[in-house]
C-alpha cells in the first residue's frame, strides 16, 4: 500500500490575532517604533504614488519631545491659528465631557467621545477649505466644532429634541448639515469612503475646485467598500482626501483585526497607486500639513491620497462599551504618542505664546460655553420628555412627495394615538 | 424602436436636456454597453458624462450616492440584476434612507438600470428577478416597463424624479414582445403599438399602472415580460380577462387594481420572480384588504418556483402558458 505523502507534514496552523495587553495586564509600548519628529521627508504633492513607500511606512511628525516643531513638515502656522486650533480641540473634548454625562443622567440614548483624537478632525478642518465636502465617520465631531458649527444645534441632534433639524430621525451623534460641508453621517461602516470618491469626481466633472475629504477608522478599511472607493479614487485620480483613523480598536478588536499585524494601513494605498502617508495623528502639526499637503494635491487635479492618522481611542467606544472588559486600562496613558491637546498647548508654552494659567482660563471658559449651550438646548427638550417632534413628521422625507400608502399608514397612526388617550402631542 | 433602442434614446434626450445626468456602469462607455443600451452616448456626450467604471457594484452605487449628494443626477447600470447584491447596501442603508435620515438635506435623485428577467437560457446568474427585495425597501421606487414606448416614457421619469429609483428591465422582450411560446419563432418590435416610440421627450408618470386589456371575467396584474404571455394565454383561451400592467410596483397605483378587481371579482397575479415573499404576496394582502367582499375565488398566484433559477429546466419552471393556463381554469371554475 502507498504510504500517504503528507504523513511527514507538520499540521497547519490556524493565526488568530490577540492583542499584547488584556485587563491586568502591565502595559509596555516602548516597543512601539516612533521615529523622532522632523525626520521624514516632504514630497511635492505632485510626485508619483509608487514613489511614497517609505512615507507610508514610517511616521511624519512635526513636534519634538520638547514640543518644538521641526522638520519639512512644519506647517509654520501663526501663534494666533495654534491657539485656534488648540481652543477647537479644547472644546471638542469639552463637549464630549458634557454630552457624555448627558447620557449618563439618562439626558439621551447614546454618545461616543472622541477623545485623544481631536487633533485629527480639528487639525483636518483647519486645513481645509470650509466649502470643502467632509464625508465623517462619527467620530468627527471636532469637525463641525472647528467650523465654528452651532453647538446648539449639535446638541439638539443629540437630544433628538424639538429643535433637532434632522427631525429625531437619526440616532445621537449621526450629525448632517449641508450649509457646514459636513454629509449626512450613517451607521452603516465605511459606506461614505464610495460616496466622497463620487462627490470629488462630481467636483472634478462639473469643474468645481471643491474636493471631498471622507473619514473611517481603521477597523472600518476591512469593508469592502473601502476596496471599491480606493479603486474608483485611483482610477479615475478623484480630488479626494481618504483618511484611516487607526485609533488601534474596532470596539473590542484590535487592530491586528484589520490586518495591523502584517503592515500598515498608509501602505494599503500604494497597491492601489495612492499616495500614502502614515501621520502621527495626536499631532495637531502634523495632521494640518499632511492634510494641506493632500488638499494642495487633489487641488491641483494630482490625484487621491490615504492618510493613516496614528492615534489612540482613549476611551470606550462609545457610552454602550466598557474598555476595562478586553483591554487593559493602562494603555491610555501608556500611549507613547501622548494627549494632543497637551502637545499643542506645550508647543504654544514653548514658543511663549501661551501659558499654564491662559490655558486653565480658557478651560473654564469653555466648560462654561458648554454649559451655557446646554442649557440652552434643552429648552428645545431631551430624549423622550416632551418637546419632541410632531408624531406626524416620522412619514416625511421617505420620498420628495408622500406616497398614498404612507399618508394611509400616517392616517392610521394619528388615529390610533387619538383612540389611545397617550400623551403624545400631535403638534 | 425596439426596447434597447427605447432605452437608449431616453437617455439622450434626458443627457440633452439636463448637463446634470450621467451614466456610469461596466462596458456602458466607449463599448456601448453588452446590451447596446448606451450605444453612441460617449460618442456624443464625452467621456465625463458617460463612462466606463470598475467592476465593483458597490462601488458603482457607492459613487452615484456621492454624485447625487453633489447634485448630479447619475443613471447607473448593474449589467445584470443577478449582480446587484454587492451594491445592496448601498442602495439599502444609503440611496433609500439619505433623503429621510437627514430630513431632506441630501438627496439620492439616483436612477439604476438593470436587465432582470428570465426566459433566455441565462442559468442562475442571468435570471433572476429581484425586484422584490426592493419593493421591502422604503425610500427606493421599483419600475419594470413592458414595451418600449414605456421603457422610454417612464425611465425619462424615473431620471426626472428625485428619489432613487430601481429600474429593472425585462432583457427577454429586449428585442420583442414574448408570449411565452418559446418553441415558436421570435417576434420584433415592428408592427406591435408598444414599439411606435417618438424620438423626442415625453414622459409616463411614475405610479401609473396600465390598462392592457379591459375585460371583466377577472383581473391580471403582472409586469414586464408576463404582461406579453398573460396575453397570450388570454387570447387563446378566449377569456375576457382585465390585463392591468402595473409598470411601478412601488408607490403602487392601488385606484386601478381597485377598480379592476371590484369590477370583475376574480384577481390572478404573475410574476417570474420566486414565489415566497415575493412582490405577489403584497399584491394578494392588498387586494385581499381592499377587496375582500368583492371576491368570488381565492386569489391565485402564477410565480416562479421557491429554487434557484434553472438552467435546463428552464421551461418547466417559467410562469408560461402552461402554468397560467390551468392557474386560470382554477380561479374560473365556479363562475357561471
Amino acid at each position: 500500500m502507498a504510504s500517504d505523502p503528507r504523513a511527514n507534514l507538520k499540521p497547519l496552523s490556524l493565526h488568530v490575532p490577540e492583542p499584547r495587553f488584556r485587563p491586568g495586564d502591565v502595559v509596555d509600548f516602548s516597543d512601539i517604533a516612533v521615529p523622532p519628529a522632523g525626520a521624514g521627508r516632504r514630497p511635492d504633492s505632485a510626485d508619483n504614488a509608487a514613489t511614497f513607500t517609505e512615507l507610508a511606512y514610517g511616521l511624519v511628525r512635526v513636534l519634538d519631545e520638547e514640543a518644538r516643531a521641526v522638520g519639512p513638515w512644519d506647517p509654520r502656522l501663526s501663534p494666533d491659528v495654534l491657539r485656534r486650533m488648540l481652543r477647537a480641540m479644547a472644546l471638542t473634548r469639552a463637549y464630549d465631557e458634557r454630552m457624555f454625562r448627558a447620557q449618563r443622567q439618562g439626558k439621551t440614548s447614546f454618545y461616543m467621545k472622541s477623545t485623544g483624537e481631536e487633533a485629527v478632525a480639528v487639525a483636518a478642518a483647519f486645513a481645509l477649505d470650509r466649502d470643502d465636502m467632509c464625508f465623517p465617520s462619527y467620530r468627527q465631531q471636532g469637525l463641525l466644532i472647528a467650523r465654528g458649527w452651532d453647538m446648539v444645534d449639535m446638541m439638539n441632534q443629540v437630544y433628538s429634541n424639538r429643535g433637532d433639524r434632522l427631525e429625531g430621525k437619526q440616532l445621537p451623534i449621526m450629525y448632517s448639515t449641508k450649509a457646514g460641508s459636513f454629509f449626512s453621517i450613517s451607521g452603516n461602516l465605511a459606506t461614505q469612503y464610495p460616496q466622497a470618491v463620487g462627490w470629488a469626481m462630481a467636483s472634478a466633472a462639473k469643474g468645481d475646485t471643491r474636493i471631498a475629504a471622507t473619514w473611517t477608522g481603521e477597523g472600518s478599511t476591512a469593508e469592502g467598500d473601502f476596496h471599491s472607493a480606493c479603486t474608483f479614487a485611483a482610477v479615475y485620480r478623484a480630488p479626494v482626501i481618504l483618511n484611516v483613523v487607526n485609533n488601534q480598536w474596532a470596539i473590542s478588536s484590535f487592530s491586528g483585526f484589520a490586518g495591523a499585524e502584517a503592515t500598515t494601513f498608509a501602505a494599503r494605498a500604494i497597491g492601489y497607486g495612492i499616495a500614502g502617508l502614515r501621520v502621527d495623528g495626536n499631532d495637531a502639526l502634523a495632521v494640518y500639513a499632511a492634510t494641506a499637503w493632500a488638499a494642495e494635491r487633489a487641488r491641483t487635479n494630482a490625484g487621491p491620497t490615504l492618510i493613516e492618522h496614528f492615534t489612540y481611542r482613549a476611551e470606550g467606544h462609545s457610552t454602550s462599551d466598557d474598555p476595562t472588559q478586553y483591554r487593559s486600562a493602562g494603555e491610555p496613558t501608556a500611549w507613547p504618542l501622548g494627549d494632543p491637546i497637551a502637545r499643542l498647548k506645550d508647543h504654544l508654552i514653548q514658543l511663549g505664546e501661551w501659558d499654564e494659567a491662559r490655558q486653565a482660563a480658557m478651560d473654564l471658559d469653555l466648560a462654561e460655553k458648554v454649559r451655557a449651550a446646554q442649557k440652552e438646548a434643552e429648552k428645545n427638550g431631551v430624549l423622550g420628555h416632551g418637546l419632541h417632534q410632531p408624531l406626524d413628521t416620522l412619514f416625511e422625507g421617505v420620498y420628495e412627495e408622500m406616497p398614498w400608502h404612507l399618508r394611509e399608514q400616517q392616517q392610521m397612526m394619528l388615529d390610533e394615538e387619538e383612540a389611545s388617550g397617550r400623551p403624545w402631542a400631535r403638534k | 424602436m425596439n426596447m434597447i433602442q427605447a432605452i437608449n434614446s431616453a437617455m439622450d434626450v434626458m443627457m440633452a436636456r439636463d448637463a446634470d445626468v450621467i451614466v456610469m456602469g461596466e462596458d456602458v462607455g466607449y463599448f456601448g454597453g453588452v446590451f447596446r443600451a448606451t450605444a453612441g452616448l460617449q460618442a456624443k456626450y464625452g467621456k465625463r458624462r458617460v463612462f466606463d467604471t470598475p467592476i465593483t457594484e458597490c462601488g458603482i452605487i457607492g459613487v452615484a450616492v456621492g454624485m447625487g449628494a453633489y447634485g448630479l443626477r447619475p443613471v447607473p447600470e448593474i449589467q445584470f440584476a443577478d449582480y446587484i447584491y454587492p451594491a445592496l447596501d448601498q442602495l439599502v442603508s444609503e440611496a433609500a434612507r439619505l433623503r429621510y435620515r437627514s430630513a431632506g438635506e441630501f438627496t439620492s435623485p439616483i436612477t439604476v438600470r438593470s436587465p432582470f428577467g428570465g426566459g433566455i437560457f441565462g442559468g442562475q446568474t442571468h435570471s433572476q428577478s429581484p425586484e422584490g427585495i426592493f419593493t421591502h425597501v422604503s425610500g427606493v421606487k421599483t419600475v419594470i416597463p413592458s414595451t418600449p414606448y414605456d421603457a422610454k416614457g417612464l425611465l425619462i421619469a424615473a431620471i426626472e424624479d428625485n428619489d432613487p429609483t430601481l429600474f429593472f428591465e425585462p432583457k427577454r422582450i429586449y428585442n420583442g414582445p414574448f408570449d411565452g411560446h418559446w418553441d415558436r419563432p421570435s417576434k420584433n418590435w415592428s408592427g406591435h403599438p408598444g414599439g411606435e416610440v417618438p424620438t423626442g421627450y415625453y414622459r409616463i408618470p411614475l405610479s401609473t399602472a396600465k390598462v392592457v386589456r379591459a375585460g371583466e371575467a377577472l383581473t391580471i396584474l403582472a409586469y414586464g415580460t408576463m404582461v406579453h404571455v398573460c396575453r397570450g394565454v388570454i387570447e387563446e383561451a378566449g377569456v375576457d380577462a382585465e390585463i392591468i400592467d402595473l409598470r411601478t410596483l412601488v408607490p403602487i397605483d392601488i385606484d386601478a387594481i381597485e377598480a379592476s378587481v371590484k369590477k370583475t371579482g376574480r384577481c390572478m397575479i404573475v410574476h417570474e420572480a420566486t414565489r415566497t415573499s415575493g412582490f405577489g404576496a403584497e399584491l394578494s394582502a392588498l387586494v385581499q384588504e381592499r377587496c375582500f367582499y368583492h371576491l368570488e375565488a381565492p386569489i391565485e398566484r402564477v410565480t416562479g418556483f421557491d429554487t434557484p433559477y434553472p438552467h435546463s429546466l428552464e421551461w418547466a419552471y417559467f410562469p408560461g402558458p402552461v402554468r397560467i393556463g390551468e392557474a386560470l381554469k382554477k380561479i374560473m371554475k365556479d363562475a357561471s
